[in-house]
């Protein structure tokens, strides 16, 4: 629903659009007005034009005129001009004289009347053109009323020419003009015929069209050599317009089959650019003549559907599997080739009439119940999770792990005391974000090369079960950082190279780091002590403590060893405490937080807080006022669960936004909205936020609030006013008193299954309905056999009917054999009983 | 506890002698000494009797031909302890790795005495609290109010010691040979103490009674050095491969069905064993007739007098003398020291051998009295593995769950997962798990969901039998739905006499999974725990009663169900359409856009990136993402054409305020259309 709403006001707003463009279009004014002299003294030989004669203007003649003057400009396409000729009131000549002349058009070639048209055979822009044109095109296009005529023209043009025969209900439509322009500019190419005659189109063997609407075939008799056969035909099978069959006879223009020895990624053919699949039938040396005659018997089929191409696989080196033998290459950018096997020519043929099918019902947005219903269970087999696609699609490219040490159940623990630290990650080699995350892991491998004192490791826990169940991994994957003979620290950040990297560098320095000196201290908050920390920047903390407040230092320790990796934390609590913290300003204990290398310090008392709270502080405090927000970030921010004001631009904002973004950012100290902005550069997924906010990209750069978590309104800020404090607050106050529309409200829709899955409880239902599935059966239904008494001296061979298990199993037959052997077909039983005592 | 205790002390005091214990466990096989083992890690105070000293008994006397037909697969090509479990069929489970099976022999069917090693280490390292020795003679019931279950079991030994217990384990398996009586019964020898040495019977002829394992094994050893082997039985022979039961015949024991069926004058015959009749000559030759002819004579008129069947039939079959007779008719359970009070009943007709218990392995009518290893395999006989180490270490294990539960208020060991690891959890158990494997139909993994299926608890191999009695079992519960993983052979696929080898067997597509023939994992999904009502109601053959959906991953040839397409993508599916929810993963990418765009996000995005969690990806797997269509790529280069004229923008903008336009779910991603 919602996307047909859309499609509305897209539809609207370009008829809006065109509306608005008509008049400018109109004061061009291609109809001439002229004298009679200065008319027939301008008539070139061989230039067409279109004459009407008026006496002033006769009223009833007004909208007539006004459609004359409309085709103007479609006619002078075809180099006919039109001409309103004002006769003097004195005038009697031929034209201007007779009272009826005024309520025809004249059309002339040179200075000769090919054609005089009653006014009401000129009804509107199409019936001019189309008229004009066919009177034109008189030799071109030949008119036929009977199958003789037809035959006849279809057999003087075998082996020379193509036909294009072309069946309209009545001259004058808009599918007769659209054949009459097709004929202008393929006249001397093909043969045009034209009929009204609807019995015509039965005897072509048409028969299933219904007669009301105007038919195209492209009759190749070029290539008939047969005369008793007619020309094989090819139907057009969509709508007569000019487009349509500009499409259709480049189509039948084209060669049948493509010969290609090229990567099928870089080929185009007239197909392709028309927006219709390219086939490849892929050859090999050994069967080219057969898949020749292949190749050519399906381009046939969907001549006018797709294209066909030959492509020979000893030309070109493929990777893709050898058995292989169809290729379907869609005109759809980035969708990359389908490579198939399949079993016979129908299958080709089904599958891109299918995919067209497709199309056709998502453009006509049209929800074909059955359709849809059979388009997903094709799908379900389709893998939909972009992780374990993308993990599969790479598990072929061999990835650079000799870095990481793998760690077995009899090396673990030995590992884990050579190396100050050694990082583990805990894996399964089937679970595919684990080895998505394996992945990044090898960047970090990478950029951690020949760092001291960090070891790289990982566990495959499907190998070695025993050492992640000892080491409490539950969840897939797990890393976590091992010190030497002493606790383990598991990571909880995002699994991106950047953030691992990083925490394992932090995590090299104790946290809270001691420090021992003055000196020290004022070094760390210049982010230049302790060395391992110098090239990394970040925000620095400095907790600093009197010896009386060791209550707080707990705390603030405590803290430390939970965000260890995360932030780098020092404390200071030597004798000279005091003279550091007057330097800041604070009294102990307290907390120094120096941002980008210490050109701030920033002073927090620190009251007396669980180390919860600190926690809380610390993260809160670490935080930007106005961050760049950023796919690695934006959930620090989303944990406050409040509005987003984010300013999206295209590269980096101007000083001035900046200036002002974060004056009103500071100015609500306890501010009720996360103030942000988005660089789309560096976040092209913006863009998708954008789009989907407002279907298209408005001008950069916005300033969009979204409520994200109450409501989703989203609001755009008026692009005419200048992004200032002042009216972004007056702003939000019309907001808050619901003065704003907004742009669009996020959706509310749930996260349902994709797609259905197999209904096996169904399927038993349906192939072995005796099978008692239903709780209200009894057990026992069936007589228990009970064995034959044994009879006495009776040692013939019996022989006892098939017992009533033959239970078959039905089901459809499959084709691929992507088991041990495909599946069962029905299979029989013979029960003999044995020989007896 | 301390009841329990001050009971104790007041039975010593009473002067009674009464030697107390929570748990008596009767029998150190196999299946007392795996018991014992998880008595002893929960601390529980526990003894073990055994009337011989030393454990593993009956494997120091049978097989009599000391070759074990449980496989001893040393190599699988995997690191995976668990699963290589799936294919060790004598190791007990342990913590401790020297105790693998496969330390202790190289054959692939180990000598037996290689067991009885294994058994005396396997107590011995693990200090398990074993009373040699000891041979219980008597058990009786003590009416105690106070008591765990009502009621004390004295036990007395071969001394006229008595113990007292809460709990009574009975592991004692099934050792009392079967016996047949007919007339001349009494020229039977059997199994327990015929020669094993082939020399005693050369140039004889040899009849075995019995058609099991232990009957083909007899026949095996002395091939060839009889005359000829004939082997009688009521029932035909079932082929272990046929039936898929370990328990009846196996490929290595079948040597007589190739002589018989290439006419090498062995042969197989069907009968009754009760019409038999056995006459000895006056050369010592043993005749076989029936009962019937008996009836109606004078026995003691001698050989002579009496009919044989070749007398009216010339051609009867066994109408040829035999040298001996030996019978291999199997063990039964010993029902004899238990006093009447206790009820303990033979099971029905095939499952008289074992006493009468309930899928929790309880006794039917004693609560509190428990039956181990071979002698619980009437829940699963002829169907699962229950009667040997392989299967019954694993219900051993659930039995012990259940004790805890029940006494100690320990639940069944659980773990809980986000909703996300839904998929991982059931491919992992799948894929390794050896209780499954082994104990299949009988043992499952419950997966209970909690509210609004954000998160689920995991329990495994819990006895499917009593899954109605869950809750009370495990004390987990189940208010939410529940998936039940367990793996099933194809329902008319095995058998006696079906042929398990027929052409297009194995199924290969997904969507034919149900009709899966080899052992394939199944989920039953119930939107609430079924009563026993239905349980008792579920169809024959099927383990559990109609679910509300059910899914096979289909059968593999490699049992390995990692395949992303075949094996997890349905599965998934499954699981999303019983939830009604997605449980695809996304690039943070994704979930980044789902949180500027929609008001609710998928459960990756929710339970990862929103916690700060998200799966960045490298960027050669977002290329690889935007080839398949699975995300858009939104670099500005695809965009120029988006970008509408600037002359338009203004009456653009002014439509757009007009009409709020919900914003259009990403079709790409929602769908998952590939076109």
């Amino acid at each position: 629903m919602s996307a047909q709403k859309d499609r509305w006001v897209f539809s609207f707003s370009f008829l809006l659009f065109c509306a608005s463009s008509i008049p400018t279009r109109g004061s061009m004014r291609l109809l001439q007005e002229l004298s009679p002299q200065e008319y027939f003294s301008s008539l070139q030989a061989g230039r067409a034009s279109l004459a009407y004669f008026s006496h002033n203007v006769s009223p009833g003649a007004q909208p007539f005129l006004e459609q004359i003057e409309d085709s103007a400009e479609a006619l002078q396409d075809y180099g006919v001009s039109v001409v309103k000729v004002n006769c003097p009131k004195e005038d009697v000549s031929r034209y201007c004289g007779k009272e009826n002349a005024v309520r025809k058009a004249y059309l002339f070639r040179g200075n000769m009347l090919i054609r005089e048209f009653p006014t009401d055979a000129l009804f509107d822009v199409n019936s001019i053109v189309a008229n004009v044109l066919f009177a034109l095109l008189f030799n071109e296009v030949k008119y036929v009323e009977t199958l003789a005529d037809l035959q006849n023209i279809e057999n003087a043009l075998k082996g020379r020419s193509n036909m294009v025969f072309a069946y309209v209900p009545a001259t004058g439509t808009a599918e007769h003009r659209a054949v009459m322009e097709a004929a202008f500019a393929y006249g001397t190419v093909h043969q045009f015929v034209l009929t009204t005659e609807a019995t015509l189109l039965k005897d072509t063997g048409n028969d299933e069209s219904d007669v009301s609407s105007a038919r195209l075939l492209f009759c190749h008799c070029q290539q008939a050599t047969d005369l008793a056969e007619p020309c094989r035909r090819t139907a057009m099978g969509q709508t007569l317009t000019m487009l349509n069959i500009h499409k259709h006879l480049k189509l039948m223009g084209a060669p049948l089959v493509t010969e290609v020895a090229e990567d099928p990624e870089k080929v185009s053919t007239v197909h392709l650019q028309l927006g219709l699949p390219l086939v490849f039938i892929l050859s090999q040396k050994e069967t080219y003549e057969a898949d020749r005659r292949t190749a050519e018997f399906v381009a046939w089929q969907l001549l006018g559907k797709a294209g066909v191409a030959l492509l020979s696989r000893d030309l070109v080196d493929l990777n893709i599997l050898l058995r292989s033998n169809v290729a379907l290459k869609t005109p759809d950018e980035g969708v990359p080739i389908k490579y198939l096997v399949l079993e016979d020519t129908d299958e080709v043929i089904t599958l891109v009439e299918n995919k067209n099918k497709i199309e056709q019902i998502q453009e006509d947005e049209e929800e074909d119940e059955e359709d849809e219903d059979e388009k997903e269970n094709n799908n379900q087999d389709i893998q939909d999770d972009q992780v374990v696609e993308a993990v599969s699609r790479d598990k072929k490219r061999e990835l650079p792990v000799e870095q990481i040490l793998v760690l077995t159940e009899e090396t673990f623990h030995s590992a884990l005391l050579e190396t100050a630290r050694t990082v583990v990650l805990f894996y399964a080699s089937w679970e595919a974000v684990s080895l998505a995350v394996l992945r990044s892991y090898t960047e970090v491998a990478d950029h951690l090369k020949g760092t001291r004192g960090v070891l790289l490791s990982r566990v495959n826990c499907w190998d070695w079960p025993g050492v992640c169940t000892k080491e409490n991994v539950t969840q897939l994957p797990t890393i976590k950082i091992y010190e030497k003979g002493e606790r383990s620290v598991m990571y909880n950040g995002m699994w991106g190279t950047e953030e691992l990297t990083s925490f394992i560098m932090l995590s090299r320095v104790s946290c809270p780091l001691k420090l021992a000196t003055i000196d020290e201290a004022e070094g760390y908050l210049r982010g230049e002590f302790p060395s391992e920390l110098s090239s990394h920047h970040h925000t620095s903390l400095l907790g600093v403590f009197s010896t009386a407040t060791s209550e707080a230092r707990e705390a603030f320790e405590e803290a430390g060893n939970i965000l260890s990796g995360h932030v780098t934390m020092g404390m200071y609590f030597e004798d000279d405490a005091l003279a550091l913290s007057r330097k800041y300003a604070v009294s102990p204990p307290a907390l120094l937080l120096a941002r980008s290398g210490g050109r701030s310090v920033e002073g927090i008392a620190l009251s007396k807080q669980s180390a919860q709270d600190m926690v809380r502080m610390i993260r809160y405090e670490s935080l930007d006022i106005f961050p760049e927000i950023t796919v690695q970030n934006l959930p620090r921010y989303l944990q406050f669960r409040k509005p987003f004001l984010i300013l999206f631009s295209d590269g980096d904002i101007s000083q001035m936004e900046s200036k002002e973004m974060l004056k009103l950012a500071k100015g609500r100290p306890q501010q009720a909205f996360v103030a942000c902005w988005l660089n789309l550069k560096k976040t092209p997924v913006g863009r998708g936020v954008l789009k989907a906010y407002f279907a298209t990209m408005p001008s950069l750069p916005v300033l969009v609030w979204v409520n994200l978590h109450a409501g989703g309104q989203v609001f755009k800020f008026p692009s005419e006013q200048s992004i200032t404090e002042m009216n972004i607050l007056s702003w939000l106050e019309k907001l808050k008193a619901g003065l704003e529309i907004p742009s669009s409200t996020l959706s509310e829709e749930d996260w349902k299954p994709p797609l259905p899955a197999y209904d096996f409880l169904q399927m038993m239902e349906t192939a072995v309905p005796e099978l008692p599935l239903h709780t209200s059966h009894r057990r026992g239904d069936t007589p228990e056999r009970h064995p034959p008494e044994s009879p006495g001296g009776d040692t013939a061979v019996r022989e006892e009917p098939a017992q009533e298990t033959k239970a078959e199993k039905v089901g459809s037959p499959g084709r691929d054999l992507r088991g041990t052997a495909p599946r069962l077909a029905a299979r029989e039983k013979q029960g003999k009983r044995h020989s007896k005592l | 506890l301390g009841l329990a205790l001050y009971a104790s002390s007041l039975c010593a005091v009473s002067g009674a002698a009464f030697l107390y214990h929570d748990y008596c466990v009767i029998g150190a096989g196999p299946s007392g000494l795996q018991a014992a083992y998880f008595l002893q890690q929960a601390g529980r105070d526990y003894v073990v009797f055994e009337r011989s000293h030393a454990p593993g008994s009956f494997f120091a006397l049978y097989p009599r031909h000391r070759k074990l037909i449980s496989i001893n697969k040393r190599y699988t090509g995997k690191s995976n302890s668990e699963f290589n479990l799936r294919h060790d069929w004598n190791s007990l489970l342990s913590h401790d790795r020297r105790l693998l099976f496969r330390r202790y022999s190289r054959d692939f069917f180990p000598d037996a005495d290689a067991m009885v090693r294994y058994l005396e280490d396997f107590a011995s390292l693990l200090k398990l609290q074993v009373q040699y020795n000891t041979a219980i003679i008597h058990v009786t019931l003590e009416r105690d109010r106070q008591a765990w279950n009502g009621h004390y079991f004295l036990l007395t030994d071969q001394d006229r010691q008595n113990y007292k217990c809460s709990s009574l384990l009975v592991a004692t398996g099934t050792w009392v040979p079967n016996v047949v009586n007919f007339p001349g019964s009494e020229y039977v020898e059997g199994y327990e103490t015929v020669s094993i040495n082939p020399e005693d019977f050369a140039g004889q002829t040899v009849l075995i009674l019995g058609r099991g394992n232990s009957a083909f094994e007899t026949a095996e050893n002395i091939l060839g050095v009889t005359n000829f082997i004939h082997m009688v039985s009521r029932s035909r022979v079932r082929l272990s491969w046929a039936t898929h039961y370990v328990g009846d015949l196996r490929a290595i024991n079948n040597g007589l069905l190739d002589t018989y069926q290439l006419k090498s004058l062995d042969g197989l015959l069907e009968g009754d064993l009760e019409d038999l009749a056995i006459i000895k000559d006056k050369k010592g030759k043993l005749h076989i007739t029936l009962r019937f002819y008996l009836e109606n004579r004078n026995t003691s008129a001698g050989i002579d007098s009496v009919t044989l069947p070749q007398d009216e039939l010339d051609n009867f079959a066994t109408r040829a003398p035999y040298d001996r007779v030996i019978r291999c008719l199997g063990w039964k359970f010993d029902f004899s020291i238990y006093n009447r009070s206790l009820r303990m009943m033979p099971g029905k007709g095939n499952k008289k051998k074992y006493p009468q218990i309930k899928p929790s392995y309880e006794s039917r009518s004693t609560r509190g009295l428990f039956v181990l290893g071979t002698a619980s395999h009437s829940v699963d006989f002829r169907k699962s593995a229950g009667g040997f180490i392989h299967g019954f270490r694993y219900t051993t294990r659930a039995v012990h769950r259940l004790l805890e539960n029940r006494h100690h208020g320990v639940p069944w060991p659980s773990t809980v997962y986000p909703i996300t690891q839904l998929t991982n959890s059931i491919i992992k158990r799948v894929n390794e798990a050896s209780g499954l494997y082994q104990m299949f139909s009988i043992l499952a993994d419950i997966i209970l969901l909690r509210e609004n299926a954000t998160a689920f608890e995991y329990l495994e191999e819990y006895p499917v039998g009593v899954l109605a009695e869950l809750e009370t079992q495990t004390g987990r519960k189940a208010p939410n739905g529940l998936f039940v993983v367990i793996m099933e052979y194809g329902r008319n696929f095995s058998g006696a006499d079906k042929d398990v080898f027929y052409y297009n067997r194995a199924v290969g597509e997904a969507q034919h999974a149900w009709q899966s023939n080899f052992l394939h994992p199944i989920i039953y999904y119930y939107k609430r725990l079924p009563t026993e009502r239905e349980m008792r109601l579920r169809p024959p053959d099927w383990p559990l009663p109609r679910p509300d959906a059910i899914h096979h991953i289909v059968e593999d040839f490699l049992t390995d169900w990692t395949a992303p397409n075949a094996h997890i993508l349905p599965l998934r599916r499954f699981l999303e359409n019983c939830l009604s929810t997605d449980l695809r993963n996304f690039f943070a990418e994704s979930c980044f856009l789902f949180a500027f765009t929609r008001q609710k996000l998928p459960p990756f995005c929710r339970q990862g990136y929103v916690r700060m969690q998200g799966l960045v990806g490298s960027e050669g797997l977002r290329r690889h993402a935007v080839e398949a269509g699975l995300l858009e790529d939104y670099a500005p280069t695809d965009f120029s054409g988006d970008r509408p004229p600037d002359s338009r923008e203004g009456s653009q903008d002014q439509l757009l305020r007009d009409h709020a336009i919900p914003v259009r779910p990403l079709q790409h991603l929602v769908n998952a259309k590939d076109e």
